[in-house]
């Protein structure tokens, strides 16, 4: 696995250049037809395949202040169980008495094994360009990468479990800010789109299982790997809110009340998103 | 439910009695105790950042009322008070004057910053339009999240009264249709009186391209 990655990855590194010219022009004529274009050019592979190994060798590799790897982090399937632990995210843990998604509990990991202080394991969680690639994106592409064509299963059996979901749906309507906007007021109907970008109607289970087991993506616009958490950080942005603080008790209800809808189909990330 | 009943929940399920959480949790949380926790969650989990402040989960009286319907249409008596309410936050022009310069409305329309944390506090404040309405034919990049509003003066006339309902609209749409998806460009401060005068122009001028 490993072997094969780091060899796509390797030559994935002169498709990436490519991407990064090709988002320039992607501000002019943002088509469907020319993603299309760039989508069939990347037949090769998906440029994530870099954050996937980047985050597989970090993943492994003796870090933080203990010196050593993640190898040992319990996702929720039992130490070290990578292999579709993304598909039962977020759920209950009972060491930390809250329920996680994946970044909440990599960030606990980083802290209880690897002595991590918990704002160094939050620190710089998107990124902030190419001399500053986050850490985090590629620790999520790498396990994220290991549960694809597994179906989703996020449970619902703890009363924290649920209590996040019925949350995380009352957040999903909530309707503030200077626009009165909600989540539902961009995906609460079948077919609408902002300007030319389709909207995924996300109170639908055809829709939210869509648009929920494609991310995290390769954003061909901005050269990134984006997570899901950055997914919620940036639509709030877009709503006018204030800024969602990463891996937050919203943050994480709302992830549950996407993923539970998306439950039954096959998770199939990272993608590559225009 | 109230903190205190989840917190005698969450000891009794942590004590792992499954007897004492069945009766204990029989009464599931009302809806509208589900709304107060998810709105205190919310507080806590956003940081004030440029210029959007934490004042904006503040939710007045028709935020409140129209997260409670979700995607749905309020029941009548519902949309009557809310639309009242708005109605009476219209501040009309003193000059009696509802249509500006169709050409800088058609800016206005196009220009997709201002309120966003990211965005400069002192830098243009646009109205998106084309973000969610189809307008002038020569844009095609349009969403379709409102109805296409190509040709809406010269469909409606070329009348006062068309002009008086546009202003109306663009400055508190919730005045004509409650929970609708539009923003409250007026009420809200997004705009000036004069930027929703020019809108008013780019919808309701017989040059615009809007009504070509």
């Amino acid at each position: 696995m490993k072997t094969s990655r780091s060899r796509r990855a390797a030559r994935l590194v002169a498709a990436a250049s490519v991407a990064a010219l090709a988002a320039t022009a992607f501000g002019q004529s943002n088509t469907a037809d020319e993603i299309a274009k760039y989508r069939a050019a990347l037949q090769d592979g998906n440029p994530a395949e870099l954050w996937e190994a980047r985050g597989e060798g970090m993943w492994k590799e003796p870090r933080g202040p203990a010196k050593v790897s993640l190898e040992k982090c319990d996702l929720g399937m039992g130490p070290g169980v990578v292999k579709g632990a993304y598909t039962q995210l977020p759920r209950y843990f009972a060491d930390a008495d809250r329920v996680m998604d994946l970044e909440t509990r990599l960030v606990w990991c980083m802290v209880k094994i690897q002595g991590y202080t918990e704002a160094d394991a939050k620190k710089n969680p998107f990124g902030a360009g190419n001399d500053r690639k986050a850490d985090m994106e590629a620790l999520v592409a790498y396990v994220t990468s290991e549960s694809r064509g597994i179906k989703m299963n996020v449970p619902q059996s703890h009363p924290k479990e649920r209590e996040a979901y019925a949350l995380g749906e009352k957040m999903f309507f909530f309707r503030g800010g200077t626009h009165d906007f909600a989540c539902s007021t961009c995906h609460g109907e079948d077919g609408k789109r902002i300007r030319l970008q389709d909207l995924p109607n996300l109170t639908t289970k055809a829709g939210a299982q869509k648009a929920y087991t494609t991310w995290p993506a390769y954003r061909v616009s901005q050269g990134e790997l984006r997570s899901f958490q950055w997914r919620l950080n940036d639509c709030f942005r877009q709503q006018r809110f204030p800024e969602l603080v990463f891996g937050s008790d919203a943050s994480i209800d709302l992830t549950t009340f996407l993923a539970v809808n998306a439950n039954g189909a096959a998770f199939d990330a990272p993608a590559i998103k225009r | 439910m109230n903190t205190t009943m989840m917190k005698r929940c969450i000891a009794w399920s942590v004590v792992g009695a499954a007897g004492a959480w069945l009766v204990g949790c029989a009464t599931a949380p009302s809806d509208a105790e589900t709304s107060a926790k998810a709105a205190q969650v919310m507080k806590a989990s956003f940081n004030a950042r440029g210029q959007a402040g934490l004042d904006r989960l503040d939710q007045d009286e028709t935020q409140k009322l129209c997260t409670d319907y979700k995607t749905k249409a309020p029941p009548r008596d519902v949309a009557e008070k809310i639309e009242k309410l708005n109605l009476a936050g219209i501040k009309w022009p003193a000059d009696g004057k509802y249509a500006g310069d169709w050409k800088n409305g058609e800016r206005i329309a196009q220009e997709g910053r201002g309120m966003q944390y990211s965005d400069d506090p002192k830098g243009p404040v646009g109205a998106n339009c084309y973000a969610c309405h189809q307008l002038a034919p020569q844009e095609l990049s349009y969403g379709t999240i409102g109805p296409p509003l190509y040709q809406f003066g010269k469909i409606r006339g070329y009348t006062e009264e068309t002009r008086k309902y546009a202003y109306g609209k663009i400055y508190n749409a919730e005045a004509y249709n409650a929970c609708s998806n539009m923003p409250r460009f007026g009420q809200m401060h997004i705009l000036s009186e004069a930027q929703v005068k020019d809108l008013v122009a780019l919808l309701t001028d017989p040059d615009s391209p809007v009504n070509k």
